[in-house]
Order: structure tokens, then C-alpha cells, then sequence
């Protein structure tokens, strides 16, 4: 009886076995960009930037060219390459603490030239690395090494909606948030990111896929809390969907010109 | 091909082109902005890129990413923009990436001022950023000089994988003097395809990284750092000798705008029948320890001047590789101040023996 592959790992991805806590998303978000890849046909000229994090080690479970970006600066990084390699398939794989704190300006700004680049955020509301501390993605009153008694808003100010403030920005991109949490939302999630990566083929936009994830190890939860605290704590603060396409920012801007 | 009246700052740019790199991601500061200004309008010319960053800090990591295809990229900043590109270099440096970085060199510390100053000499030589590294660091005393210097910058910085730093300053970025573009060679581009991250087309993936968490990986590859900076060293020492009758008494060191300044003072003195004469380093990284230890050596010199624009900084050098067998004095104007020819003329009298001096008067 003839057999048939159904199911496989991506050429995207290397065999390697992950670093990653038991029940961190990393992997399945890793698989959506490496599943994007493969169905485009981009692998070969693609790419990847991974700077300081828990996915500092990207480069040994994506099969494609990689550089180690230094903390917060990936967009940066990005940006060179691509700027003086526009051929390239370019994108970065940053966290919370990464992106939504000490690489607040290079993201800002990437997002604001429209660069033709793919950005996967991948926040879990807490610094994994570094043993769970306050992000700026903290929810109010969560409990990180740093904020010991609950995130105070009158100290620590609320957590930053990445999604929300880079939609403010007039030039064109596409932004939208999606989550690791159910197997409806990783089907949606990586249709956001194969998109994104279509717009980058098409030279059209920047895009900004953000992914709620879990940290099961610094959250103190078992795996199947944690996806359930994602989904009671975490979509409330983080609506879930497109915020912001090309189409639309096209749209308006004939509106603008009459 | 004739030679052309240009500003430091624009020739430096467009060294850069004619050594053939089109790539250049910067910020504004003051006094090197003419580079990027000038760059604004000239790379489009020949499809290159030209990006003006959000800060020092987004240009210098840009540079990460440009320089990690293999292509010919390079910035250019002054003082408290090259503190902000500390990080980046450091990075650069470990991963092994060529690219090339110019400070117009101005006063600091902190805002300090606009003006000439040659404060960030420790800082280019020494301590460019965290970890044990070194750039390459070339030091043009003239506009022409300062050409040259680019357009081999990118051949030294692919020969050693490693950033070379034109150390340059705000009288050699604003002043206008002839330059000759056609009278420096430059050198193929170095094939980077064995590492460069182009896509991985018909081979592994290549990987740009800086992460040894390993401490025995890690060390290997600071030996390997080092490795390198001993080829340098060995290979890179540049330095000239000006001026002097024939058997100087004192020997002068400095570079770059102080050393122009140390010219025409030797020639004041030299004039007068004083033998004094100028040690000029060329590469202030590596050092020009050789020729300078053979220079100073020499019995006729009883004494050493290290004439610089900051409180003085490469005096330890050279009292080191002098091994501080002789006085090394010191004269040095600071804070935006470019000594005049008379005033090293005054320290330089003040330093002989008075009956010397006296005899001449």
C-alpha cells in the first residue's frame, strides 16, 4: 500500500531539538514562519534576525540565514541587509522586552520608513531570559521577579500595545495580533504571517505580526494554565486581529489626495 | 586627472564611492554632517543607498546587517555619536564584519563643544566598546591624506574582516584643500561568499553571531581576535618622520591636526638652526611602536613632546613604547582649541637646554 507524507517537518527547519521550556509557544510560532517560508518558496533567499531573548538561539532551528542581533536592534539589522540587499526575504523574531522596551525607537522607526521587512513579535507579557521580570508588557498586577506585588500603573505605567501604537503611524503597513493559545488562533496567526511575508515578496509594506505567547517556567503555571491565562488575561488587554493594511492606508491616502 | 578643491567631509564621501562602496546609513552631528549631506545627493547617482538612521545607535547597527551581505557599507559620526555606536562596533568586531567607520572628532567629554579635538583618541585606540577588540584606526593629518585613507580603509577592513576607523577631526572635515582621487589605488572587493548572508542557495546556512556561551568557544575565539590584531601589528604600523638636521635633540609626536600644527613649528625651529623633528603616527591602532621605538632610540634624542588636542592621551603610548627611557613632555589645547605653531614653538623652548636657546638669540 503506497504510504504518504501528510504531515512533516519544514525544510524551513533544522532537526535540532529546541531550547525552549515544556510548554513555551516558541516552537509553534518558529513552525508558522518556517511553514510561511516554505509555502512561498523563500527559504533560499531568506534571511532571519533574532536578537537578544529567549529566541537568541533562532539560528540553530531555522534553516535559512541568520544573524544575532544585539538587544532591541533587529529592525536595525534588518534594515542594513535589506536596504543593500532589496532581493532578500528579510525578518526579525524579537520579544516583548526586545521590541516593546529597549528596541522601542529601532522598530519605531523601521515601521515609520515603511521598510520592506517582516517583523514576528512575540510577546508573553514577561522577560523569559533573564528569569521573569517586568516587561512593558506586563499586565496590571502580575507578579514578575521585579514586580513583586503586582505591576503598579501608577509606577510602571500600563503595558504598551505594540499592535495600537505602530497602527497610529500614517505610513502604509500591515499590523495585526495573533495568539498561540488555540489551535483556531495558530491557524489564523500563521495566515497573518504568510501574508506579511507577501506583502515584503510584493515590496509593498512593513508588516508587524504580534503573537501572544506563554511562559509557563516564569509565569509559575503548568502548560494548560497558561494557555488559559493567556486567553482570560491577555486577549481582554490585547485584542486579537488585523488593525492595519496596506489596503486600507491606500485607500485613504486617495481619499486625502481627492 | 586634475586635482579638486573639496571640503574634508564631501571628499571623504566621495572617497567612499570611488573605493566602491554605495552604501551609507548615518545620522546628523556636527562637524561631519556634510558627509551625509553630501552623500544625500551623490548615491542616488550611481543606485546606491543612502539612509539617514533615527540615531547613531540605528545607523551603526544597520551597518551590522548591511555589512553582513558582504558589501562595501560605511558611516560616519563625531564624538558623542560614536559613544552611541560603541554597541555596534563591539558587535561588528566580534562577528568579524569589514565596514568602516569615520569620527570627525570634536571636544568632549559630554556635548563638549563643536570644534577640532583629538579627545577620543583612547577611545578609538583602546576601549571602542565593551569586550577585548580593536578597530583599525588610520589618522589623516590633510584632506588628501584623509582620502586616501577611506578609499583603503575598505581593503584593509576585507584583508582583516575587522572595522577599520578613519580618526579624523572637525579642521580636517571643514577645511577645503586639492584633492587627487586618481592617485590612490583601490583593491577589488574581497570575495565574502564563504560567510556572507546572501540566502541559502545551494549551500548551508550562514550564520552572523556573537554569542559564545561556551567560556572554552569563547575564549577560542577572543584568541583568534587576538590572533588577528597581532597580523595588524605586524603588518599595518604606519607613522613619517618630518623635518630635523640631521641629529634632533627633541622629537615631537603627534598626529593628525596637531601634527599639521608640529610641522610648521618644526620648520620655525629648524629655520633658527634648533634640531628638533616630528614623529607623525599614521595608524594610531595598531601603534607605530617599532619606528617610533627606533626614532626615539636614537643618542641624539634626549627628549620627547607629545603635542595633541586633548589633556593627553597618546602620550601613554608613547611613553610606553618609548619603554620611558626619556622625558616625554607634554603640550596639549583642549575643548575645541587648535594649538598654534608658536605656541608648540614656546613649549618646545621651554623644554631645551636654556643655553641652547639662549645661544640662538
Amino acid at each position: 500500500m503506497a504510504q504518504h507524507t501528510i504531515f512533516c517537518r519544514p525544510e524551513s527547519m533544522t532537526d535540532a531539538t529546541t531550547h525552549y521550556c515544556p510548554g513555551c509557544t516558541h516552537g509553534i510560532i518558529h513552525r508558522m514562519v518556517a511553514e510561511s517560508l516554505d509555502e512561498l518558496g523563500l527559504r533560499e533567499k531568506a534571511c532571519g534576525v533574532a536578537p537578544v531573548g529567549c529566541s537568541v538561539l533562532a539560528y540553530n532551528y531555522f534553516n535559512c540565514d541568520f544573524l544575532e542581533a544585539a538587544h532591541g536592534r533587529a529592525p536595525a539589522f534588518a534594515v542594513g541587509l535589506k536596504r543593500v540587499s532589496p532581493e532578500m526575504t528579510v525578518f526579525t523574531y524579537q520579544g516583548d522586552g526586545d521590541l516593546a522596551s529597549i528596541g522601542t525607537n529601532e522598530i519605531l522607526h523601521a515601521a515609520n520608513r515603511g521598510e520592506k521587512i517582516t517583523v514576528i513579535f512575540v510577546n508573553n507579557a514577561i522577560y523569559g531570559m533573564t528569569g521573569g521580570q517586568m516587561a512593558p508588557t506586563t499586565l496590571p498586577g502580575q507578579i514578575t521577579t521585579t514586580s513583586p506585588t503586582g505591576r503598579d500603573v501608577n509606577t510602571a505605567g500600563w503595558p504598551i500595545r505594540m499592535r495600537e501604537l505602530l497602527s497610529t503611524l500614517r505610513t502604509p503597513a500591515y499590523i495585526a495580533r495573533g495568539s498561540s493559545h488555540s489551535p483556531q488562533w495558530v491557524i489564523r496567526t500563521k495566515q497573518y504571517i504568510k501574508k506579511a511575508f507577501e506583502y515584503q515578496e510584493a515590496n509593498r509594506c512593513f508588516s508587524l505580526i504580534e503573537v501572544l505567547s506563554t511562559c509557563p517556567t516564569n509565569w509559575g503555571m503548568t502548560p494548560t494554565e497558561s494557555t488559559k491565562w493567556l486567553a482570560d488575561n491577555m486577549i481582554p488587554y490585547y485584542p486579537l486581529g488585523e488593525l492595519k493594511t496596506p489596503d486600507e492606508d491606500d485607500a485613504l491616502v486617495g481619499k486625502m489626495l481627492g | 586627472m586634475a586635482k579638486k578643491l573639496m571640503k574634508g567631509n564631501e571628499a571623504i564621501g566621495e572617497a567612499a564611492i570611488r573605493a566602491g562602496s554605495k552604501y551609507y546609513f548615518a545620522y546628523p552631528i556636527t562637524p561631519q554632517t556634510e558627509v551625509a549631506e553630501y552623500l544625500a545627493r551623490r548615491l542616488p547617482e550611481v543606485d546606491g543607498v543612502f539612509l539617514q538612521a533615527e540615531s547613531e545607535l540605528g545607523a551603526s547597527n544597520m551597518i551590522f546587517g548591511a555589512a553582513s551581505s558582504g558589501k562595501r557599507v560605511f558611516t560616519s559620526s563625531s564624538s558623542p555619536g560614536i559613544s552611541l555606536m560603541s554597541e555596534a562596533l563591539s558587535y561588528i568586531t566580534c562577528a568579524e564584519l569589514p565596514c568602516v567607520f569615520i569620527n570627525v572628532c570634536r571636544a568632549g567629554p559630554g556635548l563638549g563643544g563643536i570644534l577640532p579635538s583629538q579627545g577620543d583618541y583612547m577611545q578609538a585606540t583602546h576601549a571602542s566598546g565593551h569586550g577585548d577588540f580593536h578597530l583599525l584606526v588610520l589618522a589623516p593629518s590633510t584632506v588628501q591624506e584623509a582620502v586616501e585613507h577611506m578609499m583603503q580603509a575598505f581593503d584593509l577592513a576585507d584583508k582583516y574582516r575587522n572595522p577599520v576607523m578613519i580618526f579624523a577631526d572637525g579642521l580636517i572635515g571643514q577645511m577645503m584643500e586639492p584633492v587627487d582621487f586618481d592617485a590612490v589605488k583601490v583593491g577589488k572587493p574581497a570575495d565574502h561568499s564563504d560567510w556572507a548572508t546572501t540566502g541559502a542557495k545551494g549551500r548551508a546556512p550562514h550564520i552572523v553571531k556573537t554569542l559564545y556561551l561556551n567560556p572554552l568557544d569563547n575564549e577560542k575565539h577572543n584568541h583568534h581576535l587576538a590572533e588577528k590584531y597581532a597580523r595588524m601589528d605586524k603588518a599595518e604600523q604606519r607613522s613619517e618622520m618630518y623635518g630635523g638636521l640631521g641629529k634632533p635633540e627633541l622629537l615631537i609626536t603627534a598626529f593628525g591636526t596637531s601634527a599639521r600644527v608640529c610641522k610648521t613649528a618644526v620648520d620655525m625651529l629648524n629655520a633658527e638652526g634648533i634640531d628638533v623633528a616630528l614623529f607623525r603616527p599614521i595608524s594610531l591602532y595598531p601603534f607605530p611602536k617599532v619606528a617610533l621605538a627606533k626614532e626615539a632610540g636614537k643618542a641624539h634624542v634626549k627628549q620627547l613632546l607629545s603635542v595633541e588636542m586633548s589633556s593627553g592621551q597618546m602620550i601613554e603610548d608613547v611613553r610606553l613604547y618609548t619603554k620611558d627611557a626619556k622625558p616625554v613632555h607634554f603640550f596639549g589645547r583642549h575643548g575645541g582649541i587648535v594649538p598654534s605653531p608658536e605656541e608648540v614653538v614656546d613649549a618646545i623652548r621651554k623644554i631645551l637646554p636654556k643655553k641652547k636657546a639662549a645661544a640662538k638669540k
